[in-house]
Formats: C-alpha cells, sequence, structure tokens
C-alpha cells in the first residue's frame, strides 16, 4: 500500500521490528496466511507510538476483514488506540471495533467511554459519527447507554445529529427490543421534526420498530407530503411506502363511485355526476349510507406532491409514487405512471427485471394504460432471457382484439428465436392470447399446427401442450388436427407432449374412431419404456377407449393394465388396479360400475389459460413480496380500504403553545445562552436524565393547560405568529429555534403539541371542529371542489356572517375553519392550525390544472431546502381573505362571479398581486369558453389572464387565478369577462393592503429601515381602540385583515410591528402601532410610497375602529 | 434494510465482504452459486433469490456479482438501485470499477462502504459529499502520503452533509472555470427483414463536467424544449421552473454529472441514419452458407457517420465463417459463435460490405432461425432529435465561466431483424 515505503524508513529506526514482511501489499493475498507471527507484528505496529505504523497496521486489519478472513485476536490491540488523534487510524478502528464488538464484548466496553465523550463534543459531526458507532456496536451490556444517548441525541440542536439519533433507534430495537416503548417515544418526538434530513431517517426507523402504530403519522402526516421533495431520495422511497399504507387506512376508495355509477348505469345519462349519485341514493336503501364520494383533501395533497417525484432519476422512487398511484389514484389519474415506468426500462437489466414484474401485474388490472407503449415492450435479441419472458408476459397482457394482429407478427419473429426458452414461453403466450381472444383462435391454432413439424423438439412439445388446451376448448370442429398429431407420437419423445396427445386421443376418441385403438396399441407395446406420466395416460385413454370402443380394444386394455399392475411406481399401480375395477365389470364391482362412462367421459371445462401475475396486486406493488408472490419477512399488508372515512381532522395539527414569556429580554436571554457558553454539550445529559419525567410532564401539562389564563393564550397567539414566520425561514432561524424549543423545556413550562397527549383543551378542540363540521357536510363537500351550489352557499353564508358580526373570518385557502364571532374566544385561536405555514391542500375550488402546479410550485418555495433561493417575500402567516363580487347573479345572467387576494405571490411574474376568482354557473345551460378580453388598464398596469375556461356545466364552479400588476396604485383593473354568448364590463379594484407582500426583518432591521423612512415618509395618526380590539390577538388579526403585511417581532409589550414590500416596486412598508394606556393608540405607517401610506393608515383605523 | 454485501468474480470467490449489521456466513452465497448454475448465463441469474432465512439480490456489472443479503421486506429497487450507485462511486473513484481495482484499493473501497450505508440504511450516496470524507486516491496523492505520512480520510470535517444543497461541496476554487455539457441521443431500434422500422424511439442524456468557483447557480434552455417528453433530473434541478418555464435551473455538484435524461415525444418520426442490407442463406442440401452485409447512411443531415460496428450472434450450426470485408476487420468467435466487423467510417462513395461464405455442421439439417444484425455508431455534432440548447446563464457569482456544449448522436440498442 501507499504508506509501506515509508513504513520501510520506520523499520530501520525501531530496532523491535525486525520482519521483512512489512513491506508487502497487504491486499495481495499471501500476507492473510493465518500465521500467529505476522499478527504479532500488526501488534507491536499497533503499540507503537508512530500514527504511521498504526494506520498501516490498520490497514490491513481492515484489508483482511474485507476478505473475510479473521482478525478477532488483535482486539485488544485495536481497541486500546480508539482514542487515536488520527482521524483515519481512528475510522478504521471503529469500522473494526463495530466488526468485532459483538464476539468481544467485555473488550469493547473498555471503548464506550470514549464514545460518550464524543457524544458531548461541540461540533456536530463529532457528536453524530460517536452515537453512530456506539449504536453499531452490538453489546446488550451497553442498551441504557444506547437509550440515553439517542434519547439526548434526539433533541439536539443540530438535525444531522437528529437524523444519526433516528438511524441509532432500529439498531437499538434490533438489540433489545424490550426497549420498544421508550423508542417509541423518542421516534414520535423526531417525527414532529421539521427538517427534511431527519424526515426519511425517522419514517425508516418508524417502520422498522412500530409500523402499526398509525396514529403516530396523524399530526405529521401534511409535514411530511409537504416535505418529501426534499427529502433525499432514499428517505423518499421509505415514507412514499409508508404514507400509501397510511392513506389505505384513512381515505376512502377514489373509485368507490365508479361501481356505484356502474350500479346505477342506466340512469347516468347527460345528467351531471351530482344527479347521477343522488339517484343512486334513492334508489339503493344500501348504498344511501355513502355519501357521494369526495376526496379527502389529505388524500389529493399526498398524489399532488407526490407527482413530481416520477420524474426522479432513482427508479425506487419512481416505483414508489407509481405504486402510489396504483394502490391509491382515482382509475382515470393511475396513467401517469406509465411513461416514468417504461423510462425505467432503459435501465440495468436488474431494474428492468423488476419494474417489468411490476407492470405485468399492473398490465392485468389496467390494461389501456400500457397499451400506447406496446412497441417499448418489443423483445431484442440481445435481452437476457428473463427478461424476454417478462415483456412476454406484458404483451400478452395488452392484447387486444384492435392490436392482435401486431403482435401476432411480432411472436411469429420470436419463435424463430435462438433461444429455445424463449421460444417456448413465446408459443405459451400465443396459446394465450388464442383463449383471450376468440377471433384470432383459428389462426393461431392453424400456425402452432405449424409448429408441429419444426425442427426442435422443444417446439413442438410446447406446441402440442398448448394446442392441447386450445382443442378442448372446440374439440368437433378438429378431428384433422387431433389425426396429425396422432401421427406424431412415432417421432416426438417430450413426455408432456406424448401424454397431451394421448390425453386428446383418449377424451375424443369418438371423433377419431379408427385411429384411437391402433394409437393404443402402439403404446401398449412401448409402455414399459415410457415416462410415468405417459403411462398414465395411456392407462386413461386404454380405460376411455375400453368404455367405448370395448369390440377392439378390451384385450388391450387389459394388457396394459396388466403391464400396469407391476409397475414400479405406486401411483402407477393404484391407478391400473382403480381403473380396473371401475371398469371391467365383475361381481364385486359395486354400483360405481355403472356410471364409469360418465366419470371418464365426462364434458371437462377447458382450462383457463391466466397469466400468472393475476391477483399479485394483493401484495403491495414494488415490493419484495409481489416480486416473490410470497410474504416476505416483515412484509406489512396493504390494508383494505375503509367503508367509512375516519376522522380526518385527527391530521390537523395544533401549533405547540409556548410557555409564557413576556418580556423580550427574558427570551432572548434563553436563546443566546447556549451560543455563548460552550458547555451546551454539557447541560446535555442532565436534560436527557430528565427526559422521561419531562415527557410525563408533557402530557400532565397539556392536560392541565387548558386551565391556563387566557391571557397566555393571547401570549401564545403571537407565538404561533411567530412560529409560522419561523417555519419558512427555517435556514436561518431552524436552529435558533430548535434552540429555543430545547430552552424552553428545560423550564419545564412547555406544552408539546404531541398526538399521543389527549389533553382536555385537545378534546375541545376536537369537538369545536366537529361542531363546524356536522354544520354543513355541505362544507365539507365544498372543500372538495365538487358541487358548485353548496360552495358558494357556504361562501355567502361565511361572508354574510363576515359582515354581519364583523370577526374576522379566516377563509383561507385551506380547511381553516371561520371562526364565529361567538366562539372566538382565545381559546379557539388555537384552531389557527398549523396549516398556517404548510402549503395548501387542495383549494376548495381550484380545478384547473394550471393552479394546481402553481401551488406546487408555491409549495417548494416553502420548504426547507429551497429557502436559501427563494426570495425572502413570505406568504402571509396569517390573514382574512375577503371575498368580493366582480359580477353579481342578476347582472351576469346566471353567471356569478367573486374574488379574493388570496395573498399567495403569483408564480411567474412576482409584480403580480394573484387574484382569485370564482365563477359560479347558476343558469341550465353550460357557459363555453370563459375568459378576459379587452383590459382597460392605466399605463403601465398589466394583467395575466387565467387560462381560458372550455366550459363550465350548470351548477358549476371554476376557480381560476389571474395577475394583475397594479403598479402600486389603487386604480380600478377593468377588463371584459366573455362567455360565448356574452360580454360583461368588470373590474377589480385592489384595497392599498392587498398591493403589497409580507416580508420577514428582525426588529433590527426594523429599526434601521425606519430611521431611513422618517419626515415626508412617514405618517402618524392617533386612535382610540374599542372595547373589544384591545387584545393583542385582535389588534394583530384586524391589522393583517386590513394589509398583507408580515408581523416583526417587537420587544416592547405594547407596540406591535409588521413590515412589507409593495408588490410591483418593492418598497418598504413599516407599520407600527403603539398601544398606550386605556383606548389610546397611536399608529405610524413609514413608505416611501406617501400615497399608499396615507391610505393605509386610513384602512388600518377603520378595521380597528370596527 | 441491507444486510450484508458480497462481491463475487466471475469464477465465483467471493473477493469482498462487508456487513453493516450482524455478520451473515458467506455460506449464504451458496444459494447464489446455484442459481447462477441453472442460469448458465451470467446475465440470466435472478436478481431475486429467495433462501429459507434471508433474501439475495444482486446487480451484475463489469464482471462482478454485488450481491446484497436481505432478512426482510423492502422494495427490491431500493437495494438494487443502491447496489448500482455502489458501482457508480467506485467508477467514479478509481476510474474503472474491476476486480483488481478494488482489490488494490480495498481499504477505501470499505471505507466508502461504511459511509455509504449506515444499519443498512443509505447514509451517504452523493459523489460529492463522500470524496470528501475520504478522498479518491490518486497517483499524485499517493506520492504525496508516501512522504508526509498523511491519509485519504479527509482531515477537514465534512460539512457536506450539513450543506443545503447536499450534493455539492463547499468551498470549491478553481483558476480556469469552465461548464462542458454533452447532450447524447440515442436511437433505440428495430428494423425488420425488409427494412421497414419496427419501432424506434430517441433517449437522451445530458452529460456535464461542471468546475466552477464557489456556488454558481445556473440556468440553461432550450430552443424547442417541447421535444422532451418525459424528463428525468439530477436532484439538484428546480422541478418547479421545469415545470412553469420549461427551464431548467441548478447549482451544479462539483464535477461529473448526469444532469438530465429525456426521451423524446413518440409522435415525432425517428431518422434512422443507417441502413443495412443483408443477404443470409442457409442452403438445405450443402454444408455451406452465403452471407453478405452492406451498411449504407441514410437520414444524417450531412454528417459522417463514425464508428459502425456491427455484431451479430450466429446460429449454433455455423463452424466457421470465411468472409472477406471491403473495409474494417472482423473478426468469428467460432466457440461462442459471435460475428463482430469493426467497420469505422462510413464513405457514402464507397459502401462498406463483407462478403463470404459460411461453413455449416456437416449432416444437420439448415438452422431454421435467423441472425440478428447489431449495429454501432456514432454521429458526432448532432441531435437526431433536433434538440438545441439556447443559452446558459450563471448567477451567484461574479467570474465569466467557460462555457461548452457538444453533440452526439449514438446507436442504443440498434438492430436489424434478418
Amino acid at each position: 500500500m501507499a504508506a509501506s515505503p515509508a513504513y520501510g524508513e520506520e523499520k530501520g529506526g525501531s530496532s523491535s521490528l525486525g520482519e521483512p514482511e512489512y513491506g508487502h501489499d497487504p491486499a495481495s493475498g499471501g500476507i492473510f496466511a493465518s500465521d500467529y507471527k505476522r499478527h504479532d507484528d500488526l501488534k507491536e505496529m499497533l503499540d507503537s507510538n508512530k500514527d504511521s505504523l498504526k494506520l498501516e497496521a490498520m490497514k490491513r486489519i481492515v484489508a483482511m476483514i474485507a476478505r473475510g478472513k479473521n482478525a478477532s485476536d488483535l482486539f485488544p490491540a485495536v481497541v486500546k488506540n480508539v482514542a487515536c488523534k488520527n482521524i483515519e487510524v481512528k475510522k478504521l478502528v471503529y469500522v473494526y471495533l463495530v466488526r468485532y464488538a459483538e464476539e468481544q464484548q467485555d473488550l469493547a466496553l473498555l471503548s464506550i467511554s470514549t464514545f460518550q465523550r464524543g457524544l458531548k463534543d461541540p461540533n456536530q459531526l463529532i457528536r453524530a459519527s460517536a452515537l453512530r458507532v456506539l449504536s453499531s456496536i452490538r453489546v446488550p451490556i451497553i442498551v441504557p447507554i444506547m437509550m440515553l444517548a439517542i434519547k439526548e441525541a434526539a433533541s439536539d440542536m443540530s438535525p444531522y445529529v437528529r437524523k444519526t439519533a433516528a438511524h441509532a433507534i432500529p439498531k437499538l430495537y434490533s438489540l433489545d427490543s424490550d426497549q420498544k416503548d421508550q423508542l417509541i417515544e423518542v421516534i414520535e418526538k423526531l417525527l414532529a421534526d421539521k427538517t427534511t434530513l431527519v424526515a426519511g431517517s425517522v419514517v425508516m426507523a418508524f417502520e422498522e420498530v412500530c409500523p402499526e402504530r398509525i396514529d403516530l403519522i396523524h399530526k405529521n402526516y401534511r409535514k411530511l407530503c409537504n416535505l418529501l421533495i426534499d427529502v433525499e431520495e432514499w428517505g423518499q422511497v421509505v415514507i412514499i411506502n409508508m404514507l400509501t399504507r397510511y392513506a389505505r387506512t384513512q381515505f376512502l376508495s377514489p373509485n368507490q363511485n365508479e361501481s356505484l355509477l356502474e350500479e346505477s348505469a342506466e340512469k347516468a345519462f347527460y345528467g351531471s355526476e351530482e344527479e347521477d349519485t343522488k339517484d343512486a341514493k334513492a334508489e339503493a336503501a344500501s348504498l344511501a349510507k355513502r355519501k357521494p364520494y369526495v376526496m379527502d383533501p389529505d388524500h389529493r395533497l399526498l398524489l399532488r406532491n407526490t407527482k413530481p417525484l416520477l420524474q426522479s432519476r432513482n427508479a425506487a422512487v419512481v416505483m414508489a409514487v407509481a405504486q402510489l398511484y396504483f394502490h391509491l389514484a382515482p382509475k382515470a389519474e393511475v396513467g401517469v405512471i406509465a411513461k416514468a415506468l417504461v423510462r425505467l426500462l432503459r435501465s440495468h437489466s436488474e431494474v428492468q427485471y423488476v419494474v417489468l414484474q411490476n407492470v405485468a401485474t399492473m398490465s392485468i388490472k389496467r390494461r389501456g394504460m400500457f397499451e400506447p407503449y406496446l412497441k417499448s415492450f418489443y423483445i431484442r435479441s440481445t435481452d437476457p432471457t428473463q427478461i424476454k419472458i417478462l415483456k412476454l408476459e406484458v404483451l400478452t397482457n395488452l392484447a387486444n382484439e384492435t392490436n392482435i394482429s401486431t403482435i401476432l407478427r411480432e411472436f411469429q419473429t420470436y419463435i424463430r428465436s435462438m433461444d429455445k426458452d424463449f421460444v417456448a414461453a413465446t408459443i405459451q403466450a400465443i396459446g394465450r392470447c388464442a383463449t383471450n381472444i376468440g377471433k384470432v383462435r383459428d389462426t393461431c391454432l392453424n400456425g402452432l399446427v405449424q409448429l408441429l413439424s419444426n425442427r426442435d423438439e422443444l417446439v413442438v412439445a410446447e406446441s402440442v401442450v398448448v394446442i392441447k388446451k386450445l382443442l378442448q376448448m372446440q374439440p368437433a370442429q378438429h378431428s384433422e388436427i387431433i389425426k396429425h398429431m396422432a401421427k406424431l407420437t412415432d417421432n416426438i419423445q417430450v413426455p408432456m407432449a406424448r401424454a397431451s396427445i394421448l390425453w386428446l386421443i383418449g377424451e375424443y376418441c369418438e371423433h377419431v374412431p379408427k385411429i384411437a385403438p391402433d394409437v393404443l396399441r402402439k403404446m401398449a407395446k412401448s409402455f414399459t419404456n415410457e415416462e410415468d406420466i405417459v403411462k398414465l395416460q395411456v392407462i386413461n385413454l386404454a380405460a376411455k377407449l375400453y368404455l367405448t370402443n370395448s369390440k377392439q380394444s378390451k384385450l388391450l386394455t387389459q394388457y396394459v393394465l396388466n403391464l400396469a399392475k407391476y409397475d414400479q411406481n405406486y401411483d402407477i399401480r393404484d391407478r391400473a388396479r382403480f381403473i380396473r375395477q371401475l371398469i371391467v365389470p365383475t361381481e364385486k364391482s359395486g354400483a360405481l360400475n355403472k356410471y364409469a362412462k360418465k366419470l371418464f367421459l365426462a364434458q371437462k371445462p377447458a382450462p383457463i389459460l391466466e397469466s400468472s401475475f393475476k391477483d399479485r396486486d394483493h401484495f403491495q406493488l414494488g415490493s419484495l413480496s409481489h416480486l416473490l408472490n410470497a410474504k416476505a419477512v416483515g412484509y406489512q399488508e396493504l390494508p383494505d380500504w375503509p367503508d367509512e372515512a375516519p376522522d380526518p381532522s385527527v391530521r390537523n395539527v395544533e401549533v405547540p403553545e409556548w410557555t409564557k414569556c413576556t418580556s423580550r429580554e427574558k427570551r432572548k436571554e434563553k436563546v443566546e445562552k447556549p451560543f455563548y457558553s460552550d458547555s451546551e454539550g454539557e447541560s446535555g445529559p442532565t436534560e436527557s436524565a430528565d427526559s422521561e419525567p419531562e415527557s410525563d410532564s408533557e402530557e400532565s401539562g397539556s392536560s392541565s393547560s387548558s386551565g391556563t389564563s387566557s391571557s397566555s393564550s393571547e401570549e401564545e397567539d403571537e407565538e404561533e405568529e411567530e412560529e409560522g414566520s419561523g417555519e419558512q425561514s427555517e435556514e436561518k432561524e431552524g436552529e435558533e429555534e430548535e434552540e429555543k424549543r430545547k430552552k424552553r423545556k428545560e423550564k419545564g413550562g412547555l406544552r408539546k403539541a404531541s398526538p399521543g397527549s389527549a389533553g382536555s383543551e385537545e378534546e375541545e378542540e376536537a369537538e369545536g371542529k366537529k361542531v363546524k363540521k356536522a354544520a354543513g357536510p355541505q362544507g365539507k363537500k365544498g372543500h372538495a371542489e365538487t358541487s358548485s351550489e353548496e360552495a358558494s352557499a357556504s361562501e355567502s353564508s361565511s361572508s354574510g356572517s363576515d359582515s354581519g358580526t364583523e370577526a374576522p373570518i379566516v377563509v383561507e385557502a385551506k380547511r381553516r375553519k371561520a371562526i364565529p364571532s361567538s366562539k372566538a374566544s382565545p381559546k379557539e385561536i388555537s384552531l389557527l392550525d398549523l396549516d398556517d405555514f404548510t402549503p395548501p391542500p387542495p383549494q376548495p375550488v381550484s380545478s384547473s390544472s394550471i393552479i394546481s402546479t402553481s401551488l406546487v410550485t408555491d409549495l417548494e418555495g416553502l420548504t426547507l431546502t429551497d429557502t436559501s433561493l427563494a426570495p425572502a417575500l413570505l406568504s402571509p402567516a396569517f390573514g382574512a381573505v375577503r371575498t368580493y363580487e366582480l359580477l353579481h347573479r342578476m347582472a351576469g345572467e346566471g353567471l356569478s362571479v367573486e374574488y379574493c387576494f388570496s395573498r399567495r405571490p403569483f408564480p411567474g411574474d412576482p409584480h403580480m398581486v394573484a387574484v382569485q376568482i370564482q365563477i359560479s354557473n347558476n343558469t341550465d345551460a353550460e357557459v363555453k369558453s370563459l375568459r378576459v378580453s379587452e383590459p382597460k388598464l392605466l399605463a403601465g398596469m398589466r394583467i395575466q389572464e387565467f387560462p381560458e375556461i372550455e366550459s363550465l356545466a350548470p351548477g358549476d364552479t371554476a376557480s381560476v387565478v389571474m395577475g394583475i400588476d397594479f403598479c402600486d396604485s389603487t386604480q380600478a383593473a377593468n377588463f371584459q369577462l366573455c362567455t360565448h354568448t356574452r360580454h360583461f364590463y368588470v373590474s377589480i379594484q385592489p384595497p392599498v393592503g392587498e398591493l403589497m407582500a409580507p416580508v420577514f426583518m428582525s426588529e433590527n432591521e426594523f429599526r434601521k429601515e425606519q430611521g431611513k423612512l422618517t419626515g415626508m415618509s412617514e405618517i402618524t395618526e392617533k386612535l382610540t381602540l374599542p372595547e373589544k380590539c384591545r387584545s393583542d390577538h385582535a389588534i394583530v388579526q384586524q391589522v393583517t385583515s386590513a394589509a398583507n403585511v408580515g408581523r416583526v417581532p417587537c420587544g416592547a409589550d405594547n407596540e406591535y410591528r409588521f413590515a412589507a414590500k409593495t408588490v410591483t416596486s418593492g418598497s418598504l412598508v413599516l407599520i407600527t402601532l403603539e398601544w398606550r394606556e386605556g383606548a389610546a393608540a397611536q399608529l405610524t405607517v413609514n413608505s416611501e410610497k406617501m400615497v399608499i401610506g396615507t391610505m393605509l393608515v386610513k384602512d388600518i383605523i377603520q378595521a380597528l375602529a370596527q | 434494510m441491507i444486510h450484508s454485501l458480497f462481491l463475487i468474480n466471475a469464477s465465483g470467490d467471493i473477493f469482498l465482504e462487508k456487513h453493516w449489521k450482524s455478520v451473515v456466513s458467506r455460506s449464504v452465497c451458496d444459494y447464489f452459486f446455484e442459481a447462477q448454475e441453472r442460469a448458465s448465463e451470467a446475465e440470466n441469474v435472478p436478481p431475486v433469490i429467495s433462501t429459507p432465512h434471508h433474501y439475495l439480490l444482486s446487480v451484475y456489472r463489469h464482471k462482478i456479482f454485488f450481491v446484497a443479503v436481505i432478512q426482510t421486506e423492502v422494495p427490491p429497487l431500493f437495494v438494487i438501485e443502491f447496489l448500482h450507485r455502489v458501482v457508480d462511486t467506485f467508477q467514479d473513484y478509481f476510474g474503472i470499477c474491476s476486480e483488481v481495482m478494488i482489490k488494490d484499493n480495498v481499504v477505501v473501497v470499505y471505507e466508502v462502504l461504511e459511509e455509504m450505508l449506515d444499519n443498512g440504511f443509505p447514509l451517504a450516496t452523493e459523489s460529492n459529499i463522500l470524496k470528501e470524507l475520504i478522498k479518491p486516491p490518486t497517483i499524485l496523492r499517493t506520492v504525496v502520503n508516501t512522504i508526509t505520512g498523511s491519509t485519504n480520510v479527509g482531515d477537514q470535517l465534512p460539512t457536506g452533509q450539513l450543506s443545503v444543497v447536499p450534493w455539492r461541496r463547499t468551498g470549491v476554487k478553481y483558476t480556469n472555470n469552465e461548464a462542458y455539457f454533452d447532450v447524447i441521443e440515442e436511437i433505440d431500434a428495430i428494423i425488420d427483414k425488409s427494412g421497414s422500422t419496427i419501432t424506434a424511439e430517441i433517449q437522451g442524456v445530458i452529460d456535464a463536467c461542471v468546475k466552477l468557483t464557489g456556488m454558481p447557480d445556473l440556468t440553461l434552455s432550450f430552443m424547442n424544449p417541447r421535444l422532451l417528453d418525459d424528463v428525468s433530473f439530477h436532484p439538484c434541478v428546480r422541478f418547479k421552473r421545469w415545470e412553469s418555464e420549461r427551464i431548467l435551473s441548478f447549482i451544479p455538484p462539483d464535477g461529473n454529472f448526469r444532469l438530465l435524461s429525456y426521451h423524446v415525444s413518440a409522435q415525432n418520426l425517428v431518422a434512422i441514419p443507417v441502413y443495412v442490407k443483408h443477404n443470409i442463406n442457409f442452403r438445405d442440401s450443402s454444408s455451406l452458407g452465403r452471407f453478405e452485409i452492406t451498411v449504407g447512411p441514410k437520414q444524417t443531415m450531412g454528417k459522417t457517420i463514425e464508428g459502425v460496428m456491427v455484431t451479430s450472434q450466429m446460429p449454433k450450426g455455423v463452424l466457421n465463417m470465411s468472409l472477406t470485408p471491403s473495409q474494417g476487420t472482423h473478426i468469428f468467435d467460432p466457440v461462442t459463435k459471435l460475428l463482430t466487423w469493426d467497420v469505422g467510417k462510413i464513405n457514402p462513395q464507397k459502401l462498406p460490405s463483407l462478403k463470404g461464405s459460411m461453413n455449416l455442421q456437416a449432416g444437420t439439417s439448415k438452422p431454421d432461425e435467423n441472425p440478428t444484425i447489431n449495429l454501432q455508431f456514432k454521429i458526432q455534432q448532432l441531435a437526431i432529435s433536433g434538440l438545441k440548447v439556447n443559452r446558459l446563464d450563471m448567477y451567484g457569482e461574479k467570474y465569466k465561466p467557460f462555457k461548452g456544449i457538444k453533440y452526439m448522436t449514438k446507436a442504443g440498442k440498434f438492430q436489424v431483424r434478418t
């Protein structure tokens, strides 16, 4: 090896080492002769104090391990070097240790303290590697130490260390499964982690330790879906597989309506889908219970977020998504996976092998999906045989009346292949095509008969077998073929083929009355030399002939039976005895004799030639079990769809509420402590020692916290917001936030939203949700973008309550419910779940695919790894979306159009304000080609029209997004809304608050910017706060509902700061609200754009005064 | 997940083993050898073998079997894809992946394997990160290590694992900043006896070699992105930009990587650049057969076809062939019955041909199967689909990089049936 010459020098220096073999290349085999002396050298080298010697020795030892040679007797010498300074030596020692620790448990313990020290190192990479090695040492004695280390690492501030902790969980579990309960706690904690780095590893741990605890996933479901695209590829595979199972337990089958519709197919004409389902409802009492199918938004979220992964370069990821779609998607959408799967066929042959197996299964159920790609399955002579046979299987599955002629032509070339196994498989495939497609049966049969004269015996034999099966379907017309085959008995030697011919002749001896006895005669002659299966068929033939034509064949039959009686094989002896009793009447033979003819010559059903891949889809596709068609160890069954969807609210995420922390100073102190003290590691153990009681207290805390004062929940709310923004800028803030969390937890007051802790508050909340759910199944339906009436109803009711009670209504594009003012007690605020920053699940109304992809892009902007690249603009953490009317139902002759400012960045152009437009067709007729035309805009204003809506069925609602660049003015954008018959003049006038987008900045930045924007750019106004606007929450709520601004953290108790940038010019808008004693308050707006500032002040004051 | 890995060479020796969990005896490979015997040819060994206590998943590359031992349910592609990634990594590290190379660098191999999996679950598979953890051996480094006694293990702690762009190592520095992109298209086709195309499609890849300082953010746009029907990306490519604007936007890994692979939509007719005229006859009576092939250019867009190579697997009945090529060299291996004809460049004025006779086994009837002709060729400076890169821009760094784009068309699985 490299260092060996250097070592030669060393040798000269140290007198104790005198052996010449040192210079040898460790990789060359000779050195590994199990020579004790040689190991002595190694020991000496390890004991020396030169790193290069140690390294050389370790390299040789590792080379021994790699070749599978035993190096265990060096253990004491190696383990001493565990604390070596040289990184490479250390690494190689780790390799050795992990390999042999199990065998030398006592000695291995010597190394533990080194790792324990490493666990407290300030460098995260060292902490991680120490944990990695420690957990890889399979010594049962150290289980408690490992447990402790894992728990500690699970709350480490470094995501990389937490990832390592997740990896360590299955290791510990395999060492000691008694730790399961404790490990589940750790898994639960890590599942809540929001970094992509951890997600894959912890789901892996979940799958290995507690795949049955599906309840742990609920709270993390949406987060996992949203993080998925940024998780590393191997983690993606594991997460997708897990989510497939999860979805099968939590959602309803998307295809259930199909069976429903099929049942009431005759009624399903012209009427809208809704009517159909209504009819079906009325008709079948049993079906009445079933609601018309509406896809759960979470179900949709999963499908949408996994789809881009079909583009992954990793075949395993593509396969995972494909199986997810196959098992979970509505029939109409499954097709998208075909293209990606076909692409994988270009990959290595092993990949092809697996993919083709899965395609074979899929192509039975969904033939149409792969039909366009038929030619991709054509076989090349260079394919390995196993691939050829699988492709053949797929081709056969895809054959139908339209393409059968091309497929058969293709098969004809295959029959001439040199690969005989493949030719045999082709013949069977032809047989299957012939049975499945009646049209070509005769053609196939003729082709196969021609093959009977092939020179290759295997081909002939295979043809005979297949012909036999085909003939069974219509024997009468084919006596010619049977005669032809009878002649073959002279030449053909393959036992299976001979047996098939004999069976055929026996079965249809009435069609060939002259030939049959002759064949029997020949067979009787050669009986003793035949194979067993042939002998059995000879006996059968004899028996059948005896029954139909006893005159000619009586003697022959007896001769054959006599021969069989003394055969070596007991099966044949038994058969002979049994048949003799049945057919030859004696005084002893019983009643069965009379029925012998019925027994032997009964009409036999034709065999069904089926694919061996039929019904394989009860195994999860892409799994090992599916490939082997047998349950593999540890296989998790794919559950059936539930009949009733479990409560979807379990996936709503509750925002963790922080401990009350009134003054900024206090908080800051906590945050910053770890950064200044390098004793962070030392505080670790105490924390982890506490962790068990802590988790208890977490639970008790959650139940008791329902009693916490409402003032604290105001605080919580504030926190929530911060959490929201923190999430989006996690890249920067992640660490800090982790730290915060950790520190707070240490204080013991933290209340975590752990799914297991069913605190009373949570229950209360769930109840609240249920109430809202119960209030309208319609509302739910509306979410799932089907029925327009109901959607608009819920819409209008919400807007009604909006204007009526003037409570802040949160009509987010998510499942967030409006909070009626009566319920708007501070407690309810926790309802504003984490959805705030999880990117939106399916829009209640969106239907155009363009929007949905743009949503996907939005999602990506929010995920972590991209944050550094994403603009600092934030989507609103929080805000009320008000709906405005664009076209009234009356004015629009049944067409009603509403719009709202969704406050999301408009994809494609950051200078545009996204306007979400919802169009409902209340007429009786279909409205066609809805589009925007002739925009009349002021100079500089631009408009990005929504894509034309081809048609809108009566009662339907469509939602589209258009972008308008208002040039930072509140001038209305006028344009025409055209249908195929009418034009409507409409205009959109933005409230000033919608012309901006929130930005995130720190308090210091805010002050700095504010300092620049004084004088003319500063507008100050005094106001009095009405009674109900005197809580922090209400103020924040009102301000954010009036303008699209982001909250800026603020140290002072009674000051609120917000920041935003105008959409077009990007000028800063800073808002400060100072709350003095009582009702008095002062509002300051700083902005370059004076007009905007003035208007904003007016709007905010108005909002607050309400 | 992955329990152990065994590397087995063509002669059936296990020359490397690595265990990520407890040790699995190498006797488990006996099941593999059994299957290997049954399969007769290496490529027909089933990739998944079930044994009483384990499952063996294997890939066969560079004449080495990489056999992974699995104990519990795991998606088979997960393991297979990982094994291929291992091979790719070795290739990346050592230039070639061969038994000798692995044996020579056994310690590095072992260290790399150690980093790639933790407890059987993939940990670091990006070669950029791995190279930061364990430096690949180079001649220079070997010399330096010998003199200074330093090591292959990176002495700085690898921060790549913590990075937001895990595929790129940090602190990259080059004096010449350059980015090269190769657009390589392969034509897969089956041509039938009469010369008509049964199926033809174009698969392409864009391989990149990017050596840029710092954290460059690149965008690559096409003149005609609509051509691309189905694409798969390196994880660095931002999917949303592609979806919305059909632009490839990415922070590249350092060094060589495959940016994109694509499939050209099936509606576009594929131009077949070569044709093969063949006349292969086995006569029933005599033990001689006639053999004649001519290769000529068809739709080449004015470019020359180079590197033409014809291979054909002859039937077992052929004992020997006596052929004369008009250009190039040919070999017929009487054991494997493989005919190889290295043609070289096609000169349209004087088409290359190979003529002669075949000696058939006497006494047996004529073989009833016809050999298939496999074709390889290369066309420089042409992307047969017409795909064109529009521009390449760099953001995030100040310097001006040197950019280069090369096009090439190759034969993929190009077969002519006779």
